[in-house]
């Protein structure tokens, strides 16, 4: 049976890697569009079984290896699967909102190219491979390696459309600030080899267990692989990647930027939480770093006017929520929430993603009573929020219960009245959206229709506009939709999977705790009898305000939102991490480069010239000795000739 | 099969092509470039075969070729390959295949354009096969001195403006032209081999006057004051070649210059001369002193990576991006072989195949890019994407390679360096180093979002520009799919660099230990 | 008188003529202080050859001389062809040989 188990983990990791190969490789397949997503779509499909047999049959620790990068003493590195209840919990995670993503987006760009919808799957084949072997990693050179080719992917596709110049710099930007991040994991890597002399995480854990893991340096080593860890899963202060990475595809966000790959670095933490654990100075910092990003985040979106924008720092939000739980020292708690929310995630990005599909812009104040013309998409996008929320028996209710118990468990007051704030401030933004976007005035629909006949052309759809409400559209062409419709079965059929998926766990794990996903738990922690009725009425608040505001229009929005003063500024102005990282690049980074490159050509070459010109000039002075007129050489033999008489004599 | 001799038929080949083309093809392009192409692939396939073929369990010098030339003064022609050479020469071979395809489409004088190149890439084998120090040195000459030629001739000049203190001098002696790049090469790498004349002929009187062989000088201990100034020379010299800092100058020039097919074998391949004299001779003859050295090889190798890397930054034009670039990745095979160590060493000359094979495939794109719109300045151009799709998904390939992202042969280079880096005699060349990967991402991601991303350039001589074509693909393809194949197998690699490595750090193995007791 | 005295004399003559043919700006001048200090050195073989009582010494002189004929008529038709070529005779104007 484990041998089954590993098998069908690496059928389910080889079939992507398959497609990729194919739709990479022919090229007139891919360039026929359809059936390449067909490709793509069937071995994802076969994946996701794949997946959640192995997650069936998932119960020992079971791994497989091959030589990956030979040494004198054995091999130094290995590829292979590592399979046990987490990672095949991960893997089905990954494969199902893989699968749904890419069926999802053959109705959502079905106005693509051919070509450039063959582009776009072979992408997504590329993901979905990358991030199961990421997931199967057995040693952190296979995870690093994978690692760095879901950051690829991510740039891959948030560029997709690559004409488009906010695509290009999100890209970019996603890709540089991830690496930021990855330099510190590659370092950490590095310094742990050392340090242990293996990658091998069950060697490695075999170690930590019998102790024989010297503690000195390792919290640098910890912190270095955290680091990695806080670029892709966007951390404070590298969380500013992550918004921008909107300006992709809406699937391409539910999946890489939402479900799954942002996560990566969460699941990184918990697959090496027996290595945190030994330095207990690192899980402090991750709990503080957690809960101060879910809180900036928290704050940034509720100020925000573009649907994909709430969601994204919604996502950073909740990445803070589980680096705390991890941080606090029990990442199970944190996994646990990664996967729920992965979830409900998808299915908000998704819904979202039909809505812009329907109105053909990412504006909130574009949208409004759309639950008449829409309403399984209002009904599913209210799913999904309720879950985000933390109401029982919707998807993430026991999660961020878990998170918010381990938390106070751990002894962190501060960061947990933070979290308590951020999970009012979650059901705020979450209900502001559901409000502006589904219900109040229906007025701006033919407005909605004008805008989406100008975005047709998405090259033209917008141009350098950065700050936010002047995202404008997905740059989905939804021009020739008259009225906002549900979107077609080939999209509403993911939405709805996930939506009874999501509160079927949610519903489930309430009543029975989350065994299901993470097995038997050695500690489960024990959270305070008040935490959920508290948690519960802290989200019933931030839902209720957002009804008065929004809604009845009891509380005026304007009002509430200039009563924060300089917070709001702060807040439109995205506490101005992005102005300052831009100013590090601009400035400072692309200024000293220029004056390196400034001194390699002018200075370092310089000198160089100088001595070429000294050697030629000199060679002209001394030419004039030659003045041609045989008399002069007389002269010069003669006085020669007695310079050695004289010295000849001398010596006498 | 094995009775053949295949490393004179590698080394040869090109050159009878060039001598065929000289003497039988005049007026006849398409002829000329038909018999390049069996004369490199002659080379190319003896070359796969002896890779293939070379035992890896035995392991030592293989595919011996003895024959004595002046046996008064103990000079032979005495060919052998190892498998760090094995390696090197199947990286000549790729590329100068490639490079055969990429300059398909040169007009003027392509006779004398395709004989200098060949007779070039026989200089480049013989280094790389020669055991004997005399010969390797005529072999390293031939390797330099058609170069001056063909970028004189077949270069492009470049546009440098004269400026700061220097500028009356850079001025006078005609920067960017591509008579000073040929000159400037031509004159460095001369000044360089005179160090390695000296060194070579200090080494053969100290060790009696008898014999220039390698195999018997290894086995003579130098008196270790002559090892270290003997190292210096090997290493500035054959330094030059590999654009150490700061007598790295001519590299950015030459390869801006240079015509396509030259930049790739130049920055593809012979760069790859420098460092593999380096460890061959400098690191192989001389342990004492490389022990010795070390620190310096790996300081200047960190220098390189950064320097070089911020330098790239800095460009504006195309072509010095990736000669930058280049000198970048020239620091990161110095500074794996400095750091002595057994994955170091092995990254070290694993990255330098990759480098040879990703900047010969970067060059052969900017030709084309440049041929189709005779242009290479970056802020000019725009969203080539759409109109070049091949090109620019090429180009993105070498790009990740070049910031060492994994899957692609860059990666387990880079990788296998910061290894050996981190447990070297000075742990802290691991920064410098992933710093450099870093600033790689920031240059090579900002060139290609440029070029081939955004909006379609208004620039009317933009508007049409066709794909890659017919043996363009050919050298594409060949070497995207060798950047990745090795990136995903690196094995293939390591396994007969490893047998060369290994041998080479036992000899120092006491040494070190030795240094640091004391 | 000894044989100081011709060497003396030798030594005048050479002299002499070395003075001639770097002062002179005529090339005649110049080929005639060559001849004076070819003749300089005759004295100085005689001379030898006289107190030495060798006949090798003799001999010599008369090689030289007869050399010396060759030798300045060549020179002249040289200066004669230079004075052809370029219209002048003066050295001063002869910078051929100029690096």
């Amino acid at each position: 049976m484990m041998a089954d188990v590993t098998a069908l983990a690496l059928v389910a990791l080889l079939l992507p890697a398959v497609s990729f190969l194919i739709l990479a490789v022919v090229v007139p397949l891919r360039r026929l569009g359809r059936p390449a997503a067909y490709v793509s779509l069937l071995c994802a499909g076969g994946a996701l079984a794949a997946a959640a047999l192995a997650w069936r049959g998932a119960a020992e620790r079971s791994r497989l290896v091959w030589d990956w990068i030979p040494a004198e003493a054995g091999p130094l590195a290995t590829i292979g699967v590592l399979v046990d209840h987490d990672s095949t919990s991960m893997l089905l995670l990954v494969a199902l909102v893989a699968f749904l993503v890419q069926l999802y987006s053959i109705g959502y760009l079905s106005d693509e190219l051919p070509y450039a919808l063959g582009r776009y799957y072979t992408y997504q084949s590329l993901f979905a491979f990358s991030m199961m072997a990421l997931v199967l990693a057995p040693n952190f050179v296979q995870l690093f390696i994978a690692w760095e080719l879901v950051g690829l992917s991510s740039y891959l596709l948030i560029g997709f459309w690559y004409h488009k110049p906010a695509a290009a710099r999100a890209a970019v930007k996603a890709f540089w600030t991830t690496k930021l991040g990855d330099v510190g994991l590659l370092i950490g890597i590095v310094m742990l080899w050392r340090h242990t002399g293996t990658f091998d995480l069950t060697e490695l854990q075999a170690m930590v267990n019998s102790g024989t893991v010297a503690a000195a340096g390792l919290s640098v080593m910890t912190f270095c692989i955290y680091l990695g860890a806080v670029g892709k899963s966007a951390q404070f202060p590298l969380h500013i990647w992550l918004p921008d990475a909107m300006e992709g595809p809406t699937p391409v966000s539910a999946l890489i930027h939402a479900a799954t790959m942002v996560t990566a670095g969460v699941y990184l933490l918990h697959r090496t939480s027996w290595l945190f654990a030994l330095t207990p100075e690192v899980l402090a910092i991750v709990v503080w770093i957690g809960a101060l990003t879910a809180l900036l985040a928290a704050v940034l979106a509720c100020v925000q006017d573009d649907i994909k924008r709430v969601l994204a720092y919604s996502t950073v939000s909740q990445l803070g929520y589980m680096m705390a739980a991890i941080g606090a020292g029990f990442s199970a708690a944190g996994f646990f929430h990664l996967l729920t929310h992965g979830l409900f995630k998808a299915l908000l990005f998704l819904g979202a993603g039909a809505v812009i599909h329907a109105v053909g812009s990412n504006d909130l104040s574009r949208m409004g009573g759309l639950v008449k013309r829409m309403p399984q998409t209002a009904v599913l996008f209210i799913i999904g929020s309720l879950a985000l929320a933390g109401i029982p028996f919707f998807g993430g209710f026991l999660s961020k219960e878990d998170v918010l118990g381990t938390v106070w468990e751990g002894g962190h007051v501060v960061p947990f009245a933070i979290l308590m704030l951020v999970a009012f401030l979650t059901a705020f933004y979450m209900f502001r959206v559901v409000f502006l976007a589904f219900f109040g005035a229906e007025a701006l629909v033919a407005h909605a229709h004008a805008a989406a006949a100008s975005s047709a052309d998405h090259a033209s759809a917008h141009g350098a506009g950065h700050g936010p409400g002047s995202h404008g559209s997905d740059g989905h062409a939804a021009g020739g939709h008259g009225i906002p419709h549900d979107p077609p079965a080939v999209m509403r059929l993911p939405l709805w999977i996930l939506a009874v998926l999501s509160t079927m766990t949610g519903a489930y794990v309430t009543v029975s705790g989350p065994e299901l996903f993470l097995g038997h738990l050695e500690h489960e922690p024990t959270s305070p009898a008040w935490l959920m009725p508290a948690a519960v009425a802290v989200a019933g608040a931030g839902i209720a305000l957002a009804w008065l505001t929004y809604q009845r229009a009891v509380l005026d929005a304007e009002r509430l939102a200039s009563s924060m003063g300089v917070l709001r500024t702060a807040a439109l102005a995205k506490f101005w991490m992005d102005d300052a990282f831009e100013a590090v690049y601009y400035r400072v980074f692309l200024g000293f480069s220029r004056m390196v490159g400034w001194l390699d050509r002018y200075i370092v070459d310089g000198v160089l010239n100088v001595v070429s010109e000294w050697t030629v000039v000199g060679g002209d002075k001394l030419r004039a000795m030659q003045t041609g007129r045989a008399q002069d050489y007389v002269v010069a033999v003669g006085a020669g000739l007695l310079a050695m008489l004289i010295w000849i004599g001398w010596g006498r | 099969m094995s009775g053949l001799p295949f490393l004179s038929i590698i080394t040869w080949a090109p050159f009878v092509s060039a001598v065929v083309i000289m003497f039988c093809a005049r007026h006849r392009p398409l002829l000329v470039r038909w018999t390049a192409t069996i004369g490199t692939g002659i080379s190319l396939l003896a070359s796969l075969w002896v890779y293939w073929a070379y035992d890896r369990v035995s392991a030592g010098f293989q595919f011996q070729e003895t024959f004595a030339l002046v046996p008064s003064l103990g000079i032979s022609y005495f060919l052998a390959l190892d498998g760090m050479s094995a390696l090197m020469v199947l990286l000549t071979s790729i590329i100068i295949f490639a490079g055969v395809f990429a300059s398909w489409t040169v007009k003027q004088r392509s006779q004398e354009f395709y004989a200098l190149l060949l007779i070039l890439v026989t200089g480049v084998y013989g280094v790389f096969v020669s055991l004997d120090l005399f010969v390797l040195f005529l072999f390293y000459e031939i390797a330099v001195l058609p170069m001056y030629l063909l970028i004189g001739i077949w270069g492009s000049s470049g546009e440098v403006r004269p400026q700061g203190i220097f500028g009356r001098a850079m001025g006078w002696t005609g920067v960017g032209t591509k008579e000073y790049a040929a000159m400037k090469l031509t004159l460095y790498l001369l000044f360089g081999s005179a160090f390695i004349l000296v060194g070579i002929l200090a080494l053969f009187v100290a060790a009696g006057s008898r014999t220039f062989s390698f195999l018997e000088l290894q086995s003579i201990r130098f008196d270790p004051s002559l090892q270290s100034w003997v190292f210096l020379a090997f290493y500035v010299g054959f330094g030059i070649l590999a654009a150490i800092w700061p007598l790295h100058t001519w590299s950015p020039d030459g390869h801006a210059s240079a015509p396509t097919a030259v930049s790739m074998l130049h920055a593809g391949v012979l760069m790859k001369l420098g460092a593999y004299g380096v460890v061959r001779v400098g690191m192989g003859l001389l342990p004492e002193a490389t022990v010795q050295w070390a620190w310096l090889v790996g300081l200047i190798g960190c220098i390189n990576i950064v320097y070089g890397a911020l330098s790239a930054m800095a460009q504006t034009d195309l072509k010095y991006v990736i000669a930058y670039s280049s000198v970048s990745h020239m620091g990161v095979v110095m500074l794996g072989a400095a750091t002595l160590t057994e994955h170091g060493l092995n990254g070290s000359v694993f990255q330098m195949f990759a480098h040879g094979i990703m900047t010969g495939l970067f060059f052969a794109l900017v030709g084309l890019v440049y041929e189709k719109a005779h242009s290479r300045a970056i802020l000019k151009m725009g969203g080539f994407g759409t109109m070049m799709p091949g090109i620019a998904t090429a180009f993105t390939i070498g790009g990740l390679s070049s910031l060492g992202l994994p899957a692609t042969a860059g990666f387990v280079a880079e990788f296998l360096t910061f290894l050996g880096a981190w447990s070297s005699a000075h742990p802290w060349w691991l920064f410098p180093g992933v710093f450099g990967a870093f600033i790689t991402s920031l240059y090579v991601l900002r060139v290609t979002r440029y070029i081939f991303w955004g909006p379609k350039s208004d620039d009317p001589h933009f508007a049409h520009l066709p794909d890659a074509q017919g043996t363009e693909w050919a050298a594409l393809g060949i070497l995207v799919f060798v950047l990745v194949l090795f990136g995903v197998a690196p094995g293939l690699a390591i396994g007969p660099i490893d047998t060369a490595t290994v041998p080479l750090l036992e000899r120092l193995a006491p040494l070190m230990s030795a240094a640091r007791t004391r | 008188m000894g044989l100081q005295a011709y060497l003396v004399l030798s030594a005048v003559v050479f002299c002499l003529g070395l003075f001639g043919v770097i002062t002179r700006r005529n090339t005649i001048g110049i080929l005639l202080g060559v001849e004076l200090m070819l003749n300089a050195v005759n004295i100085n073989l005689v001379a030898f050859g006289r107190f030495r009582g060798d006949l090798a010494g003799l001999v010599f002189p008369v090689f030289a001389i007869a050399i010396t004929v060759a030798e300045a008529a060549l020179g002249l038709a040289i200066v004669i062809l230079l004075f052809r070529v370029r219209r002048t005779v003066m050295a001063d104007h002869l910078d051929l040989l100029r690096g």
